[in-house]
Formats: structure tokens, C-alpha cells, sequence
């Protein structure tokens, strides 16, 4: 089950000569070793791509924004004005730093890389492929649910540490609406865990398949409506408009953020950008049927059927295919959270939490109470073998 | 896989290592280059443009504690259904299901109980109602 990268690559020729130099250099096996090496290369790569996405996604929602209002945005900086993110960072790190004299200092440091610390643990687990997840853990979903709270924790310690009261009126906000919108989502994933029957990203992908009436999104009208409450309330979780109140530019300054300059302030952009992809691969692998291409073509079994191709390259090509179907569903999610922003207002303090509590918590605990009655009566299978069944057996009569 | 090991939250050590040199990296590389001349006025906390009066760790609104309080309950909740729903495909496919359908609806129902008192009671409300205005108002 566990099959993490260094699996992926342990069935390789190169992966073993490896091992064996490093086993005869050091004289003892450096399987460990190599897949150690394997893990931090590996990490570092992830790490890389998801700072650039961070980066672009400051871009594409400059870009996108002044689509949907007929402007042009950014477009000095490289073609298109696609290094405009790269000109933002240097600039960032050229910020003076400020720590206020009234501000708990330690706090005000840490907070920042709290929300960081959380966003790239989640990372972990984050299913791009069958072959290219860093740890398919046994508890998987339920390690991001909370490695993402996080975030939470260095949002209201920002907004605490600063000692300034509309950073601490942002923190409060932040960090009340963000543990109330975290029932929803976690009801919303126990959903699916029950549907799949386990919590590794693996298991929870491979109850789906490739085409869309196979995803869970379709597998019954009550998953298909925890999406929604899902998506919803994972909008709210991150801070996103319309529901970015602890930001609130009109009524908070800048919300818990209001004392924090440069580098700093940078980290929980680039945190909050990172933590809107993870989201949106979360909801891809649980609802949108994750990395699975349409007619087992992520295999790569019907290049060597049909072909004759070389095992391990059908599995490389399998593989791009995954993360390219992976990317797709992801980035397009990526696409309608920034069309959201930019065409919802925001909403008030008390509508919040009344979305929160009396309207999406309730939901969430009657879908959680729909699937599990489904499970059961209809032993697991999706709405469509149900039609299937039912006009088969209506056609043999 | 029988042999479950510990190997497999390396990638989680690595990945928080990573954040971390990143954070404190930039930080000190940024250290180098970035101008460090603070006065009395920029180390102020903003109150746009006004002196600072008091600190901002002052008493806050209670209703912030009382949807804490509530969020605690709902979130040991699930975090206790989390097992039981991973074995709840296994249990339904032995036959098992029925009885493990049962423990889970009672133990939702015991919390939307809770959930409808709270709500009965007006703790889900953010701005507070108060009943007296409306009685007076009947008189």
C-alpha cells in the first residue's frame, strides 16, 4: 500500500546500481540510504514546482482578475508578464523588515512559518500520480485535515503577536472562522473515507476510475452535494473572498497581517496560494477521481499489450499521463477559486457564521448520515451500475 | 504490505526541514540586502495615523470562546468517526454493516441534539438578540 516514491523507483536498474555503489562504498546496505537521498531530491523538486505555483498563482489571479474587469495586468516583466512574481519576491526581500516595539517578538517571527510549515507538510500526501506521491500514508486524509489547521494556528498567532488592534481583530476573525469552517470540510471528507473505505490516498483514488460517471462526485446525489459544501467551505477555510473577512481591506486594514513587511508577509501569500492548490487537490482526489486517466491508460499495461513497449517506459508514460490529468482537474479548480473572488462580494461578519453553522454543518452531517444509509443498502455501488443494472435486466424481460 | 515502518513519514521530516530553511533562509539572505534604519513612528502599531492607545490584548467577546467550545465538540467527533468510517466498506461487505450503521447514527444523533440546543439557545447566532426589547414592545 505504501507506494511512495522510492517503491516507484526501486523497480528501476539505475535505483539498484545505486544502491550497490553506495552499499560498496560504505560497506553496508544503503538501500535506506539512496531512498533518503531519493526522498530529499524528491521533496526539494515538490517543494520548487509549489513555490513557482505559489508564485504564478499571485500572477494568474493578477492576470485572470484583470481579465474579468477588461484590463490588462501585468505585462512588463518577462513575456506576458509572466516573471512578475519573481520581480514581486526580489522586491520583497529588499523590504525592510519592521518588528513593532509592542509586539511579542518570538510569536511574530514564528507565525509566518507556522502557516508555511503547515502548508508544505500537507504536501506530502498529495496523490500527482500512482507513482509520484512523496508518502501514501495509511492515515493520509486525515493527516492533511490536520496538518492544514495549522495554518490556522499562525493566523491567529500573527494577528496576536502584533500587538495592533485591527491585526488582532483579523486574528480573532481568522481564527473563528477558520476552525468553524474546518467542521464542515472534515464532515464532508469522512463522507468520502466511509464511500472509499479507508483514509490513504490510494485507496481513496482507487475506488474511482477514470471516466467521469466512475468519479465520486457521481457515485450518488449525496456525494455529489458534499462536494459543494466541500469546495464551499474549503474556500472558506483558506481565507479566500468572498470569504476573506480576516483581511477585510475595507473594515481591517489589512486584517491579521496589517503589522507584517516584506519577507514576511510574503510567506503567508505564498502560503495561502500554496494551501488554495492543496485544496483543490484535495477535492480532485476525493470527489473528481484524482489521477485516474479514462481507459486504464495510467498503467501504461496497453502500450506493452499493444506495442511492445519496454515495461518501465509505459510506466513513465502511464505516469506523465496521471500527472497531467492530475494538473488538469487541479489548476481548473485553481481557475474557478480565482473566478470566485472576483465575482462574489464579501459577506458579513454574522452571514459567516450563519452559512457555517445553520447551513453547511447540517448538510454535511445529513450527507454524512446519506452515505453511510447508502452504503448499506445498496452495497457500496455507484448510481450509475444501479441504472445499468436496472435497464439490463428491464431490456432481458 | 505486511512490514509497515516508520520510513514512510520521512518525507514529512524532509518537507518541514525544507519549509523551514526556506522561512529562516530568506530571512537571513534577505538580512544582507534589505535597509535597517527603524524610528519611534515605524515600530508604532498602525492605528492609521493616530497614536496608539492601550495595548490590543484586552478582553474580547465571548461569543469567540463559545464557538470554540462548540468547535472542540465537533471536532473530537470526527476525529473519532474517522476509524469507523475506514472500516465501514469491510464491515458492510462481511455483513456487518447494519450494526455499525446503528452505532454511527446514534452517535450522530447524540450530537445533532447538540447541535439543535445550541442553536435553540441562540449560540449559533453572531449578533446576540436579546428577548426584552420584543416582550417590552407586546406590553
Amino acid at each position: 500500500m505504501n507506494s511512495t516514491v522510492a517503491s516507484y523507483f526501486a523497480q528501476s536498474k539505475e535505483f539498484q546500481a545505486v544502491v550497490v555503489f553506495f552499499t560498496d562504498l560504505f560497506g553496508f546496505d544503503a538501500t535506506s540510504f539512496v531512498s533518503f537521498l531519493l526522498f530529499g531530491a524528491v521533496a526539494t523538486i515538490i517543494v520548487g514546482a509549489m513555490a513557482t505555483i505559489g508564485g504564478l498563482g499571485t500572477y494568474a489571479e493578477r492576470k485572470i482578475s484583470a481579465d474579468l474587469q477588461m484590463r490588462h495586468g501585468p505585462n512588463r516583466v518577462g513575456p506576458y508578464g509572466l516573471l512578475q512574481f519573481l520581480a514581486d519576491g526580489v522586491k520583497m526581500i529588499m523590504k525592510e523588515d519592521i518588528t513593532p516595539k509592542a509586539a511579542d517578538s518570538f510569536i511574530f517571527l514564528i507565525a509566518p512559518l507556522l502557516c508555511l510549515v503547515g502548508v508544505f507538510a500537507t504536501l506530502a500526501v498529495i496523490p500527482y500520480s500512482s507513482g509520484f506521491i512523496l508518502s501514501d500514508l495509511n492515515v493520509g486524509i486525515f493527516y492533511l485535515v490536520g496538518m492544514a489547521s495549522l495554518v490556522g494556528v499562525g493566523i491567529f498567532l500573527g494577528g496576536y503577536a502584533s500587538n495592533s488592534k485591527w491585526a488582532m481583530l483579523g486574528g480573532m476573525r481568522g481564527a473563528s472562522q477558520i476552525i468553524s469552517y474546518e467542521i464542515p470540510v472534515t464532515l464532508s471528507i469522512l463522507a468520502i473515507v466511509l464511500l472509499a473505505g479507508g483514509m490513504s490516498m490510494g485507496t481513496l483514488i482507487s475506488s474511482q476510475g477514470g471516466m467521469p460517471h466512475e468519479w465520486n462526485l457521481f457515485h450518488n446525489p449525496f456525494a455529489f452535494i458534499g462536494f459543494f459544501v466541500y469546495f464551499i467551505a474549503a474556500l472558506a477555510e483558506t481565507n479566500r473572498a468572498p470569504f476573506d473577512l480576516p483581511e477585510a481591506e475595507s473594515e481591517l486594514v489589512s486584517g491579521y497581517h496589517t503589522e507584517y513587511t516584506g519577507m514576511r508577509f510574503a510567506f503567508f501569500a505564498l502560503a495561502e496560494y500554496i494551501e488554495v492548490f492543496v485544496v483543490c487537490a484535495v477535492a480532485v482526489a476525493l470527489f473528481l477521481g484524482g489521477y485516474k486517466v479514462p481507459f486504464e491508460l495510467g498503467s501504461g499495461q496497453i502500450f506493452i499489450d499493444k506495442i511492445g513497449m519496454d515495461a518501465m517506459i509505459a510506466k513513465n508514460i502511464g505516469n506523465f499521463l496521471e500527472i497531467g490529468s492530475f494538473m488538469t482537474k487541479t489548476l481548473a479548480l485553481y481557475y474557478v477559486v480565482i473566478w470566485v473572488r472576483w465575482s462574489l462580494p464579501r459577506l458579513r461578519v454574522d452571514q459567516l457564521m450563519t452559512l457555517c453553522w445553520k447551513y453547511l454543518t447540517p448538510i454535511a452531517l445529513f450527507n454524512l448520515v446519506g452515505i453511510a444509509v447508502w452504503m448499506w443498502l445498496f452495497d457500496g455501488a455507484s448510481l450509475f451500475t444501479l441504472i445499468f443494472h436496472s435497464t439490463g435486466s428491464a431490456g432481458g424481460h | 504490505m505486511s512490514t509497515y515502518n516508520l520510513d514512510v513519514y520521512m518525507p514529512i521530516v524532509i518537507l518541514i526541514i525544507l519549509a523551514l530553511a526556506i522561512g529562516l533562509g530568506s530571512l537571513l539572505i534577505g538580512k544582507l540586502l534589505r535597509p535597517s534604519n527603524p524610528n519611534k513612528l515605524k515600530e508604532s502599531a498602525y492605528e492609521c495615523g493616530e497614536e496608539p492607545v492601550g495595548t490590543a490584548w484586552a478582553n474580547f467577546n465571548v461569543r469567540f470562546y463559545v464557538i470554540a467550545l462548540i468547535f472542540i465538540i465537533f471536532d473530537v467527533e470526527s476525529a473519532l468517526m474517522f476509524p469507523v468510517a475506514a472500516v465501514f466498506k469491510q464491515f458492510n461487505q462481511v455483513g456487518a454493516g447494519g450494526t455499525l450503521l446503528v452505532s454511527v447514527l446514534l452517535f450522530i444523533s447524540i450530537l445533532l441534539a447538540g447541535l439543535v440546543y445550541c442553536w435553540k439557545k441562540g449560540d449559533l447566532d453572531w449578533v446576540k438578540s436579546f428577548n426584552t426589547s420584543t416582550k417590552l414592545k407586546d406590553k
